[in-house]
């Protein structure tokens, strides 16, 4: 890792202002941004200590909602009494990602601007990937490219975002609350991450000089009955191969309203629009859900390695909503 | 070196290392100087450097005692605990955030150790492998895992060890895991072999001694 100086920040402004550097990255639970530091993958002159900053908070919202402080650890987030009540989706999410040290250290922040764990970007032995190095190439496309996208890709990047935490918070509508010197903003989940298009390397809609201060949860129909459902490689301790947040708003047998939206099959939390429209209106049988598997992965383009991602994102949808609706 | 040694012969052998250490790496032997009181002058943990990145002065709490460092803002937790104070007992596998040998309790709480500054941690309460023994007898999970064989080579075993003493801490206070099956359902967690398995899965163990890690485990849990 190479050498760079540290500030710890008391105040937001302290940041703000500190961030006006664009050599200057923040520094909270740090289990990304040091790995990928040892990588040499980020190479900051200096971090801002942000943990010391009043974002702690956990805030149970009279109207239903929730409104979740940007440093707030995973596994404290996983285990709030009022997320499990009201949001066991984003607590079944939380608990599925990294190890219970990392959720002990990660924040819900630093979640949000997880990196891809491509193996070509955390990597720089490879000297193509427009994400690390825009222009480069993309070493992937033609490579080893069992974990990568098959939905929403471009040539210049199949990278997946690797968040579970992501993924349900996507389905239950959450807001991102950014502030700059210029104010505070909200970033709706649904245009917070970004596709790769031709601009791989920019994850997010975050610009450098925001901080994200909190995430704002609304009162969610699809909070009562919901499922996250995380297949990976082995049984814990590893990243999503494919995972899919279902919730479902039911009238009686037939379905009001769904949510479905897939992880580690594309540069973002992947809203399954056509699938949630396949199933409005329907009672929940074997055939609406067939329909939804068949709709959720509509326009998938796998690659030499992952073709097997198709037929799994479709049986993990029908099983996630089969089990969702028994929640 | 302090109270925490479990006897002569482990003291004499974390002092060796700690020379050792010194000679071997060229760090200063001041970098090993053990400040037991708090009257100290205090270092301040928040400082710009001259140089990019130069050495400022830290002081971290591991086990009770105070250990006034000069370290580089990049100086990992897991470093400066074995390289710069000689507490070699927490190691150093993967050094990435994937094998969890380096777990240390931070406030109480497991961490990675490799993936934490510890220029971030100043200030904090560190508890270490070597803090957990009680002056006359091993703390019952270390107990627990020499009953029950729970380790082949030992590497991971400092880690699986601290992660162990925080996962049944966690339990008691009802948090949930991946194999909880109803997030909703409030009350105490029942550790069966498929919780134990779950929450202990931030360690892993190339040896592939889980068996005896899950008994030591279980048996553990029923005395702490």
């Amino acid at each position: 890792m190479h050498a760079f100086d540290y500030i710890r920040a008391e105040r937001v402004d302290d940041v703000l202002a500190a961030l006006a550097d664009p050599n200057t990255k923040c520094l909270a639970g740090g289990t990304n941004l040091l790995d990928l530091m040892k990588a040499y993958v980020e190479q900051p002159e200096r971090l801002v200590d942000i943990t010391h900053l009043p974002l702690h908070q956990i805030e149970a919202l009279p109207e239903g909602g929730m409104r979740i402080g940007a440093l707030v650890p995973n596994s404290d987030l996983a285990n709030d009494a009022t997320v499990r009540a009201r949001y066991p989706l984003l607590a079944q999410a939380l608990v599925a990602g990294a190890s219970p040290q990392l959720r002990n250290m990660a924040t819900v922040g630093g979640n949000l601007l997880q990196r891809t764990r491509c193996h070509y970007f955390t990597d720089i032995g490879f000297s193509a990937c427009n994400k690390r190095d825009p222009g480069s190439g993309c070493a992937a496309r033609e490579g080893s490219n069992r974990i990568h996208a098959i939905l929403g890709a471009s040539d210049q990047c199949i990278a997946t975002h690797p968040s579970d935490m992501c993924v349900a918070l996507a389905a239950l509508d959450a807001v991102v609350e950014a502030r700059s010197a210029s104010g505070v903003r909200q970033i709706p989940m649904d245009g917070f991450h970004r596709l790769p298009g031709t601009t791989p390397q920019r994850d997010t809609e975050l610009r450098h000089d925001e901080l994200i201060t909190a995430v704002l949860l609304p009162a969610s129909p699809f909070a009562e009955r919901s499922r996250y459902l995380k297949v990976r490689d082995r049984a814990s301790y590893e990243f999503a191969l494919v995972s899919v947040a279902a919730g479902l708003d039911m009238q009686g047998d037939t379905v009001r309203d769904a949510r479905i939206v897939l992880g580690g099959v594309a540069h973002r939390p992947w809203r399954a629009k056509a699938a949630e429209r396949a199933l409005v209106g329907r009672v929940l049988d074997n055939t609406a859900l067939a329909a939804a598997a068949t709709a959720a992965t509509e326009g998938a383009h796998p690659y030499r390695d992952n073709a097997f991602k198709v037929t799994l994102a479709q049986r993990a949808v029908a099983r996630a909503l089969r089990e969702a609706s028994r929640a | 070196m302090n109270a925490t040694s479990l006897t002569s012969k482990g003291a004499a052998r974390r002092r060796f290392l700690c020379g050792t250490g010194a000679l071997t790496t060229g760090i200063a032997a001041s970098a090993c100087i053990h400040v037991g009181d708090a009257t100290a002058a205090p270092a301040k943990a928040a400082a710009i450097a001259q140089a990019p990145g130069a050495p400022v002065p830290v002081r971290l709490r591991v086990n009770g005692h105070d250990y006034d460092l000069q370290l580089e803002p990049r100086v990992t937790l897991l470093d400066a605990l074995r390289e710069y104070i000689g507490l070699t007992g927490t190691k150093k596998g993967c050094d990435r955030g994937q094998c969890g040998a380096c777990t240390v309790l931070v406030n109480d709480r497991r961490i990675n150790s490799c993936l934490a500054l510890a220029i971030a941690h100043a200030g904090d309460r560190i508890r270490t492998v070597e803090g957990l023994a009680g002056a006359a007898a091993l703390h019952p999970v270390q107990a627990a895992f020499i009953a029950h064989d729970g380790f082949q080579c030992g590497y991971c075993t400092s880690g699986q060890i601290c992660s162990a003493v925080a996962m049944l801490a966690e339990a008691r206070g009802d948090t949930i895991s991946a194999a909880t099956a109803d997030v909703r359902r409030k009350g105490p967690v029942e550790l069966t072999d498929a919780e134990i398995r779950e929450r202990m899965s931030g360690n892993l163990c190339r040896c592939g001694a889980y068996v005896g890690i899950v008994a030591a485990v279980r048996d553990a849990a029923e005395q702490v």
